[in-house]
């Protein structure tokens, strides 16, 4: 139905995959290339490192780089890359007990409080409540008082205070997916609670996870050396990470380059961490809108007929003449035709419908009378004409200049076309002042917008002016929307859809306001529509595209009661009719 | 109708506490009761608001219910709830308006119609697998469809894959909430073409909500009309249609257009005349 629906339709979706696309983020691999690159050295520590941690070498203390030490000694000659690789162990055991618990206790805790709500839902989060106004460095200091020396101890505490942070915003999403209409179709479908959380909702909730795990480990990773640092985690002289930047700060006057190399790496292992966390982030996004792993760029349209070949003298017949017009999208596998050689010409006072369903491109066709095309759309041949002017290749500024003066548009939500935060008045207030040629202060706007309001039907103009959008009914706003339209007194109305989301009463009462705008003020009404009920009840003519092309076209009594082409036949069957005297079933 | 009715809706309310401490609940449905017999299709019409999808989630035990009781087969099911509630799900089924909403979309269509299936354990896999095969089969879907993810189909296409999952377990009644409006109309000719064929063959009763009287007109028996949460006229769907007695049916199937130029012509002639004395 929209612009854009022929560019998503051709992208198949692969599955949800967090890392897929990685590689078009170069910071990100190189990050996760880091992460993984440390980690898998410090597991494999004893094959890895030339010599013994703790081996000393009294008469190489603080020697510089060379063959058999590659990051030099520190000052009792002990091999740095040996104790760097062995000291990476506390610092990566400390921060995967840290995170482990953080998503175990997290997730739990946010998806049993978020799906089931109710009581669990207060108690845990009265307990979440608790968990973070705790000090979490001071309780650590506690359980390491207790506990002494005890990496895992000091780092499960870290992960529980934590995890609280977690469960918060894994609570919050799965609140927001609880109400996904799926989630209703699995209930109904018989699922208890626990498969419904793991194989509706969790998978929903991964993306977010993999950003605030990244986080939190790299924060895991300085609260650890930072531990180390104070020798409280790992009793000295094994090596670690934290302690031995806490080393070579003693000794920072005779030999800096120590503190570069154990701070440098807790450093970079920290940025990694957190560079990993916003690349995830990014591609979540990505995926959320949908763009796939593979996808390239889409390229541009090229301009297959030259626009200059169509005559350049004003076809005379009609208010809105189209001539010949095609329109292609962008896609990845090159440039796609959605509306193809169409041409028709309305006449001034006359309703004339743009009947089709979805796909057949007839909301492009009307959208680009605007110059509104959806990014990627180009016009790619033929030519429209307003009232004698060419409208087709207008640059932007022109198109500013004529919209709404000369041709004015009604969506299919009202809602969306109006401002939630001003009111109705001073909306419209802004569109006469801009459009209308209004001379004259407020009055005189304040005057206009009331007869605007009068114009289409609605009963108390004043109070209507005051209110705000969703304070008004759907039909009401609805009528707003074409006020506002026919602020500029445009001698074509774009109605796209102006009734499919309201209800029947509703709409016979939008179709009557349509009926006599069209009767007291001779405007030219496009009307874009699925619903041949609509057609019949206000159109004069119509066309009825396919996949981009007109099939039929005529006067609506020759559509209705004389289609050529078997569609239309086709489309008529379709439809109910509650005026049928037998119906399909008995 | 033959036997006991299926579905049993006695009094019917539903009502959610407003906010703030003294205000009396919102209520959203108020006192409604039908029926609906064995392999029969009842139409439940209003517009927003109205309270129609209301009711066929309170049926379904997706919302609470304030007052009156709802009888599957005269079994009391009003207040069931856990395992009682889940075991339901053999006899009633539900196909949602949103095609695009109720298929989960990080997940295979197969593992979507394989679930519930396996939930019920006393099957084997390739019973399923070749069971699955079969419902694709019937309505209308290519075999490898299974693989295949809700994103790679089109809207009719999901609205199949969701009336496969509902007649799945060959349940006695199924709760359409608007299965078609989301629809082009040759889709949704096509899909009400296949509820009605599955109803003969498998016998299921439908209770169909929906916004829209023509459709009712072609595809239900009977028709309750609802407006703000209360039945105003009740009766089968060409009394409903053809000879409308309560003033808001009246307005309603006035205001339905329908295609065919001239007709439509006089009955809009009507409708403002009706407009005009009320």
């Amino acid at each position: 139905m929209t612009a854009t629906d022929p560019l998503v339709s051709v992208r198949p979706r692969k599955r949800a995959n967090p890392l897929a696309g990685i590689w078009r983020r170069p910071l990100t691999a190189v990050a996760l290339a880091v992460v993984l690159t440390v980690t898998v050295a410090v597991i494999l520590a004893p094959l890895l490192a030339p010599h013994p941690p703790l081996a000393q070498d009294l008469l190489h203390a603080r020697s510089g780089p060379s063959g058999s030490h590659p990051l030099g000694t520190d000052d009792l000659g002990r091999d740095v890359l040996s104790r760097l690789l062995y000291g990476g162990r506390p610092a990566l055991l400390g921060t995967a007990v840290a995170v482990g618990v953080y998503i175990v206790l997290g997730m739990t805790l946010g998806i049993l409080a978020g799906y089931l709500r109710g009581w669990t839902d207060r108690v845990i989060v009265a307990v979440m409540d608790v968990m973070l106004s705790v000090p979490i460095v001071i309780l650590m200091l506690a359980v390491l008082a207790i506990f002494s020396q005890s990496n895992v101890a000091a780092m499960l505490t870290l992960g529980v205070l934590s995890s609280a942070g977690l469960a918060r915003i894994i609570r919050s999403a799965c609140i927001g997916l609880r109400e996904e209409l799926f989630v209703d179709a699995a209930k109904v479908s018989g699922l208890g609670p626990v498969r419904i959380m793991a194989r509706h909702i969790f998978p929903g909730l991964v993306g977010q996870l993999l950003v605030q795990v990244c986080l939190f480990s790299g924060i895991a990773l300085m609260v650890q050396t930072g531990l180390g640092f104070l020798g409280l985690a790992t009793p000295p002289p094994a090596p670690s990470w934290g302690g031995m930047v806490g080393e070579a700060s003693q000794v920072i006057q005779q030999s800096p380059g120590l503190l570069v190399v154990t701070g440098g790496l807790i450093g970079l292992m920290s940025l990694s961490f957190g560079l990993l966390g916003d690349g995830l982030r990014d591609l979540d996004q990505d995926r959320r809108r949908g763009i796939s792993a593979g996808a390239r760029k889409p390229g541009r349209v090229p301009i297959a007929k030259e626009t200059a070949e169509t005559p350049d003298t004003a076809p005379d017949t009609g208010v809105l003449a189209v001539r010949d017009y095609s329109i292609a999208f962008a896609t990845a596998q090159g440039p796609r035709t959605v509306v193809d050689s169409v041409g028709f010409t309305v006449h001034p006072g006359e309703i004339f419908g743009l009947v089709g369903e979805s796909g057949s491109g007839k909301t492009v066709t009307g959208l680009s009378l605007l110059g509104l095309l959806a990014p990627g759309g180009t016009v790619t041949g033929g030519s429209a004409w307003l009232a004698g002017t060419r409208i087709t290749g207008l640059p932007e500024r022109e198109l500013q200049r004529i919209r709404g003066k000369e041709i004015a548009l009604v969506s299919q939500e009202p809602m969306v076309a109006l401002d939630p935060y001003f009111t109705i008045g001073s909306q419209l207030g802004e569109v006469v002042r801009r459009t209308g040629g209004v001379t004259g202060g407020k009055d005189a706007v304040r005057q206009r917008v009331r007869e605007l309001l009068t114009s289409v039907h609605l009963r108390d103009p004043d109070d209507v002016a005051r209110r705000y959008p969703h304070e008004l009914s759907g039909g009401m706003v609805q009528r707003v929307v074409i006020a506002m339209a026919l602020a500029g007194s445009p001698k074509v109305l774009i109605a796209d859809e102006p009734t499919t989301a309201l209800d029947v009463t509703v709409q016979a009462g939008i179709l009557d306001l349509l009926r006599s705008l069209r009767d007291e003020r001779g405007m030219a009404i496009v009307l874009i529509t699925h619903d041949l009920g609509v057609v019949a009840d206000v159109c004069d003519r119509a066309i009825v595209m396919e996949k981009g092309r007109i099939v039929e076209e005529g006067p609506v009594e020759d559509i209705f009661y004389r289609p050529r082409h078997p569609y239309t036949k086709k489309l008529i069957a379709s439809t109910p009719s509650i005026a049928t005297t037998e119906g399909r079933i008995a | 109708m033959t036997g006991t009715p299926v579905l049993q809706v006695d009094g019917l309310a539903v009502r959610y506490p407003s906010r703030g401490l003294r205000k009396p609940p919102i209520t959203v449905i108020e006192d409604v009761s039908f029926e609906v017999g064995q392999a029969e299709t009842v139409a439940l019409v209003g517009e927003s608001g109205s309270g129609k999808t209301t009711i066929g989630r309170a049926v379904l035990g997706l919302t609470p219910v304030s007052g009156g009781r709802v009888l599957l087969d005269g079994r009391d099911i009003t207040h069931l709830t856990g395992r009682a509630r889940r075991a339901l799900s053999t006899d009633i089924q539900a196909i949602f308006q949103n095609p695009y909403g109720s298929l989960n979309p990080a997940l295979p269509v197969g593992r979507t119609l394989a679930e519930p299936l396996l939930a019920d354990s006393t099957r084997a896999r390739s019973e399923v697998r070749d069971h699955i095969a079969d419902l694709l089969r019937r309505v209308g879907l290519p075999e490898d469809a299974a693989d295949r993810y809700p994103a790679q189909f089109s809207g009719g296409q999901r609205q199949r894959i969701a009336i496969a999952r509902a007649v799945a377990r060959q349940p006695r009644l199924i709760i359409c909430d608007e299965p078609t409006s989301a629809l082009d109309v040759t889709t949704q000719a096509a899909a009400l073409d296949l509820l009605s064929e599955l109803q003969q063959s498998l016998g299921c009763a439908y209770l169909f909500i929906t916004h829209d009287l023509a459709v009712v007109k072609e595809f239900a028996a009977r028709t309750l009309v609802l407006q703000h949460g209360r039945i105003v006229e009740e009766g089968s769907s060409t009394d409903v249609c053809d000879r409308p007695k309560h003033e808001y049916t009246q307005r309603l199937v006035a205001s339905a257009p329908v295609p065919d130029p001239v007709l439509q012509r006089s009955r809009r002639q009507r409708r403002l005349e009706l407009e005009a004395t009320s």
